[in-house]
């Protein structure tokens, strides 16, 4: 697990092993740490319930913390004790239900963290904020005549205005219909990317995770189980849990022959352990991406179709080894096979992601997997 | 606290019990109070069972001419407090009113019968026809709540539209229904204008002759005693009743298509709405229109421009101070929201709504006369006669009984704007740089305001209806419309207490009238 690697850069904000929640004798999160370089673009995933929305709010001063510091810039914002008040961090937030005051106009709301400017200042940032996110002809309408998508653009507006080196999203794109979700969501990065400012991002979209994040923390039961680049989870996931939770796949289980070498009911499978790694002679699984199952007319493992769902440029289909184990394949959508269909097939995985199989006995087994 | 107090003070007549008043009232009025209150009771509840759910189901369900004004005029009675309407009415229907003057002209002295204007059926009939609007308003509401697809599926099933109104829509409203009963029952357990115009002997009267007439506090106190037993059990079935109610409210959004009434059914329901609204108020505003005209010249003089004065002044104050009080205590409870001592807190305070202002009067008189007396322990010297008149006699007595009465009116619209704000917008409020006490001011109470002003005005109003607190508690000199009304009525010169009674009449339309229009606009 590697959790300091912004050292190439001085990091904007520390999390060193902080813990908080509502209750300080239940936390909600235990001994988190990571850090944020100024410029990045940070995504915590996680199911609902495993403390993400807490950690953010954290962040931003809603929630005290009962053990370790959080830091920005260096100068501590909450510590055992003390909670600097949100107002004082200089922390943008953009809600998960927008918060637009509905008694205010757009151009009103995007002004309202601008206090104490002088007039013409205010005004000229408010307009360029609202030209940014491509609102300058709305700027006398009321929250309530907004689409969501625009009201989701106010809100960023908003954040954006009085400039805060770090803005936290807290859900923002839930409200919306997929469509628009991703359109905005690259949108909203670009934004803040030609603004220079660092966005932390909470979600339990594991798309909208990927399509925001350089890095990405996934949380589970409020700890961090892996910290790291899209690439990084999908393809070295540290543990069974980051391997379920992130795209599809299946588990084979199966012994290790060499330290690079797995014998599996699907053959024997080589490739770059990553990982953990066992001895030779330990009952391990392996994960398989649906990508990593190729279509051989050589080889000698056959399987037959069984489940398929179509989705467009590729079909997703499930198919049974002889010994009643079950793989997930992905095929181009044009090699189209009814169910039923016998198939032979070769897995070849870059990544030979092993963890070590908790029940020993069940050699050659497996079990359909939902991963847990 | 400002709740509990008199209250306590009131129950704790019970530790220890006046035995020789109790021996006197039971020899004497006991039994005919706790007769004509059960009358009162059962009377009231039957009658506007069946004028506020009828008319709730014509204009919910149906169409026919005129249903969209009967719509909300059927609400105008609200604005006429029942004291106003029973001395309108009598005068209508005694002995030397025009109607009877007519009919003897026509028939001879005895040559009809005529129901005898004070009888009991006849106060009970008044009563209903000024309270049937609560059970009107809350019955309508669930109707329209439930939406035509409960009373398709009833058809489809095979009831008949009269079934589906009996077996489905009805017990569907049931728990609102049963609300709108109590809170018209507690209304007529605490009234004391009307009784008194009719002589019909109830709590409230023996509470204010025990007080003025016998100058016998302690008697004034057992009586309201019992007379929150009575309050009590009312105020519980409402409790129950509004709790369950909210199972059975569904989508909001539900529509109803109107069912289309022609020919004689049409003619029939519009006959029976122009019936009740002209019975409960067009005819008893006809009277005090004409009965005030005639009075205009002599009436309309510097007492009476006092008298407003005086009665705009208490309802103003009394309205600030509770609108504020309640803006207070709902941020404190949004602030505190799992904290239970808060939650009881504001629970308690939204009883004195159900307390009668009689019993309300004396529970503060007794209040503030212990605390002079403490405090005449405390610093010694001419404290006693001096503090009772220092509390007990001033506007402080009448505004704090005002506040413990009306402070639950203020609280509704205060708590229901509260809560339309969301806490993100506090938060985002302060992530944008703004302190708390600053989020308050710039989101809070301008998101609030609508909802304030309404409590201001609705207390206001109410305040200068009340009657009977204001009658036991007013400070020497400083009479108001609603007492002007009760002076010159008990004197029997109806038409002299018109113009206050118009006056009134026409402020409470003020928040119908802006109430409606808000609900029309949502």
């Amino acid at each position: 697990m590697s959790l300091n690697d912004s050292s190439h850069s001085t990091p904007l904000l520390e999390l060193e092993t902080i813990t908080c929640g509502y209750d300080p004798n239940k936390p909600v999160v235990r001994a988190l740490s990571f850090s944020v370089a100024k410029g990045e673009m940070i995504s915590l995933l996680g199911s609902s319930g495993c403390g993400k929305t807490t950690v953010l709010r954290a962040i931003a001063g809603f929630n005290p913390v009962h053990s370790g510091q959080i830091l920005l810039r260096g100068k501590t914002l909450s510590k055992a004790g003390f909670t600097l008040p949100p107002e004082k961090r200089q922390v943008g937030m953009v809600f998960q239900d927008y918060a637009l005051f509905p008694h205010l106009t757009v151009e009103q709301n995007v002004a309202y963290g601008l206090k104490g400017h002088p007039r013409e200042r205010i005004q000229s940032i408010t307009h360029e904020m609202l030209q940014l996110v491509g609102l300058e002809s709305m700027t006398r309408r009321h929250p309530h005549e907004l689409s969501g998508g625009q009201q989701q653009r106010v809100a960023l507006a908003r954040a954006l205005a009085p400039h805060p080196e770090l803005i936290l999203f807290d859900e923002p794109f839930s409200n919306l219909d997929v469509d628009l979700r991703e359109r905005l969501g690259l949108e909203v990065r670009q934004i803040l990317t030609s603004q220079g400012t660092t966005g932390i991002l909470v979600t339990h979209d594991q798309h909208e995770a990927f399509a925001w994040g350089d890095r990405i923390g996934i949380l589970h039961k409020g700890s961090l189980c892996q910290w790291g680049t899209p690439y990084e989870l999908y393809h070295q996931p540290v543990d069974p849990f980051v391997a379920g939770f992130i795209g599809q796949g299946t588990f084979l289980y199966g012994t290790c022959d060499f330290p690079d070498t797995v014998q599996t009911a699907a053959g024997l499978l080589t490739g770059k352990p990553s990982g953990y790694r066992p001895k030779v002679g330990d009952a391990v699984r392996v994960l398989i991406r649906p990508d990593d199952v190729k279509k051989d007319d050589d080889s000698p493992i056959l399987t037959r179709v069984v489940r398929r769902a179509f989705q467009g440029a590729s079909t997703l289909y499930t198919l049974e080894l002889t010994t009643g184990c079950q793989l997930q394949a992905l095929f181009p959508s044009h090699m189209d096979y009814g169910i039923g269909t016998q198939l032979p097939i070769r897995v070849a995985p870059d990544h030979l992601v092993l963890f070590a199989n908790p029940t020993p006995g069940m050699l050659y087994e497996c079990r359909p997997s939902t991963l847990e | 606290m400002v709740v509990i107090v008199p209250l306590g003070v009131i129950l704790s007549a019970w530790i220890t019990p006046a035995w020789e008043v109790w021996h006197h009232l039971a020899d004497t009025v006991l039994l005919e109070l706790v007769m004509n209150t059960l009358i009162l009771l059962f009377g009231v509840t039957a009658w506007v069972l069946l004028l506020g759910v009828g008319l709730a189901w014509l204009t919910a369900i149906y169409s026919f001419p005129g249903r969209r004004f009967f719509d909300w005029a059927l609400l105008l009675p609200l604005a006429m407090p029942a004291y106003v309407l029973a001395f309108a009415m009598l005068g209508f229907l005694d002995y030397a009113s025009p109607l009877q003057l007519w009919l003897t002209k026509r028939f001879g002295n005895n040559g009809y019968w005529f129901p005898d204007p004070r009888s009991p059926g006849m106060v009970v009939f008044l009563f209903s026809l000024s309270l049937y609007p609560y059970v009107y308003m809350l019955a309508r509401t669930a109707f329209l709540g439930q939406g035509q697809r409960m009373l398709e599926a009833s058809r489809m099933l095979g009831r008949s539209p009269w079934g589906a109104f009996f077996h489905a829509a009805l017990p569907m409203a049931r728990p609102a229904i049963a609300a709108g009963c109590a809170l018209a029952a507690m209304e007529a357990l605490a009234d004391f204008g009307a009784v008194s115009v009719f002589g019909f002997n109830t709590f409230t009267t023996a509470i204010y002759k025990a007080w003025f007439g016998l100058f016998n506090l302690s008697a004034a106190t057992q009586l309201a005693s019992l007379l929150l037993l009575f309050v009590i059990v009312a105020l519980s079935i409402e409790r129950r009743m509004r709790g369950r109610a909210k199972y059975f409210s569904n989508d909001a959004h539900a529509r109803m298509e109107l069912i289309p009434l022609h020919g004689v059914h049409a003619l029939l329901a519009c006959g029976v709405s122009t019936l009740v609204l002209l019975l409960a108020f067009g005819l008893p505003m006809g009277q005090l229109l004409i009965w005030a005209w005639h009075q205009m010249a002599t009436d309309l003089d510097g007492r009476f421009r006092d008298l407003v004065i005086h009665t705009v002044l208490l309802g103003g104050f009394a309205a600030l101070l509770s609108t504020l009080l309640a803006f207070l205590l709902g941020l404190a409870r949004k602030r505190h929201a799992g904290d239970r001592v808060t939650r009881l807190a504001a629970h308690l305070a939204t009883l004195g709504y159900a307390l009668p202002g009689s019993l309300l009067a004396v529970g503060v008189m007794l209040t503030l006369v212990w605390l002079s007396k403490w405090l005449d322990l405390v610093w010694p010297g001419g404290w006693g006669a001096n503090g009772v008149n220092l509390f007990g006699g001033g506007i402080l007595a009448l505004l704090f009984a005002y506040l413990v009465r009306f402070l639950a009116v203020a609280n509704g619209p205060v708590e229901s704007g509260l809560e339309t704000i969301r806490p993100s917008l506090m938060e985002a409020a302060r992530s944008l740089g703004s302190s708390s006490m600053a989020a308050i001011w710039r989101i809070e109470f301008p998101i609030l305001r609508p909802g304030l002003l309404t409590a201001i005005l609705l207390v206001m109003v109410e305040v200068m209806k009340e009657m009977p607190a204001t009658l036991l508690l007013r400070p020497f000199g400083w009479d108001t419309l609603a007492v002007r009304i009760h002076e010159m009525t008990s004197e029997g010169e109806w038409e002299r207490a018109a113009l206050p009674a118009v006056t009134l009449v026409l402020t409470g339309l003020l928040p119908l009238f802006w109430l409606v229009r808000r609900s029309g606009k949502h």
